[in-house]
């Protein structure tokens, strides 16, 4: 099917992109990047917006700024920046790890990480990402600039605390220490389909034990989200297979699975557990 | 209808002005605008890639992206593999490992391999075959998709 008609604005800089979404955001204006979610949705007339605003010839966007402690990924930074080594240490290679599991590498060409948490799919990868090493969403209209924490940006399926006169703007990961170690697990039907269920791990060893434990599982529940309860039971013990799968039976008993035609709550968290275990014995 | 914008395609080296409703998506306007009829419509949502092309040497869905976002960038179809009148090795090793049958999603795999050969010439095979995976085919089975493409990456690398 053939996408129905809109009003294309193509801005240059970063400004220019805030004024049209001030004027255009609220008479149902969405911001374009990557495309690889929205025009598909057009593309079935589940989406009719009025106007779009495409951001992908505003050069700014398209940086990633590692500063000290913080990686802070531009709106229109691509996925397949991250098959690369663009990001040193051990985020970037936990970037590398996950990257492979988004789509395929023609929609990585040209998806966008941020896109990616604006749409907030439960089963995107960076939105888990983003809430197991509590990132930071930057939004911006005409007149503020609002810090957003993972936990306080999804509010369920595919909706996120941004206005509709916002423009997410980057998002800011922490640079993790080299002796942070991490797992991710994740199971869908094929390669490239939706995640069903995902679980992210890091922790570090101090004096032999997990020491500062994050344990986020996504593609479950309706958003993804640390497990504290998971988390709780991995810190201070010993890493291996009695303290792995005490949590991942925690966290699959903490979670309020979503049900689907294809799958029961049960069936997820059965995955959470497998995938938190496996997330947890590939960090180690 | 809403109004027309004015753009510059080029396609395979070739400058195509045009005039489109931003709506319009990156395949349609190479076929009906351009006539370049090689680059094929299959899902229209991005999930079968049929419609791969080259956009700066990277493979996309032309489904997936507006005409609009397209200009100023250099467009690769199927139409710009052959040398004069000598095929892509790609299309060489196609044809000799039996890669296509009924020819629909062809012209996707031949811009998707293309794609990733000219980046990454020495690609693994295991590698190859999850890139690979991105397109859907409904003869082949892939194997002869795959042995084709590895094939062909042994003679792209003994030209260059």
């Amino acid at each position: 099917m053939k996408p129905a008609p809109f009003r294309f604005h193509a801005p240059t800089s970063v400004n220019e992109a805030l004024a049209l979404l001030a004027e255009f955001g609220p008479d149902d204006g969405r911001v374009l990047a990557g495309g690889q979610s929205l025009v598909p949705t057009m593309a079935f007339r589940m989406a009719r917006p009025a106007h779009l605003i495409d951001i992908n010839r505003i050069e700014e966007l398209r940086k990633i700024a590692v500063e000290r402690s913080i990686i802070r990924i531009g709106a229109c930074v691509r996925h397949a920046a991250f098959e690369t080594d663009v990001i040193s240490g051990q985020t970037g290679a936990l970037l590398r790890k996950i990257v492979r599991h988004i789509a395929h590498h023609p929609i990585r060409t040209r998806g966008t990480f941020c896109g990616s948490v604006a749409n907030a799919d439960p089963a995107s990868e960076w939105c888990c990402v983003l809430a197991a090493l509590d990132g930071v969403v930057i939004a911006r209209n005409v007149q503020t600039i609002r810090r957003i924490a993972a936990a306080d940006c999804f509010q369920g399926v595919m909706t996120t605390a941004l206005r509709e006169d916002e423009l997410l703007y980057a998002v800011e990961l922490p640079v993790l220490g080299d002796d942070t170690v991490s797992g991710f697990a994740e199971f869908g039907r094929r390669p490239g389909d939706f995640a069903i269920s995902m679980v992210l791990a890091t922790y570090r060893l101090e004096n032999g034990v997990i020491a500062e434990p994050r344990l986020a599982v996504g593609g479950a529940e309706t958003h993804p989200r640390r497990i504290a309860e998971a988390e709780d039971a991995l810190h201070g013990r010993a890493p291996g297979a009695p303290a792995f799968e005490e949590a991942a039976t925690i966290a699959a008993a903490a979670i309020e699975p979503m049900e689907d035609n294809n799958n029961t709550a049960a069936f997820r968290r059965g995955l959470v557990r497998t995938l938190a275990q496996r997330a947890l014995e590939s960090a180690a | 209808m809403t109004k027309r914008v004015d753009i510059t395609l080029t396609i395979n080296g070739t400058a195509y002005p045009l005039s489109v409703e931003p709506r319009r998506t990156l395949a349609d306007v190479i076929r009906d605008n351009c006539g370049q009829t090689g680059t094929h419509l299959g899902c229209e949502h991005g999930v079968c890639g049929a419609c791969t092309v080259l956009l700066d040497g990277d493979p996309i869905r032309s489904c997936l992206m507006f005409a609009v976002q397209a200009d100023g960038r250099l467009i690769r179809t199927v139409e710009g593999l052959q040398n004069g009148t000598e095929l892509h090795p790609l299309q060489q090793t196609f044809i000799r490992h039996h890669a296509l049958q009924c020819g629909f999603c062809t012209p996707g795999f031949l811009m998707l391999a293309a794609g990733i050969l000219e980046r990454r010439p020495d690609i693994g095979e295991d590698e190859l075959a999850e890139m690979l995976s991105s397109n859907l085919c409904r003869c082949t089975g892939y194997e002869n998709i795959l042995k084709a493409v590895k094939a062909a990456a042994v003679e792209m690398k003994a030209r260059a």
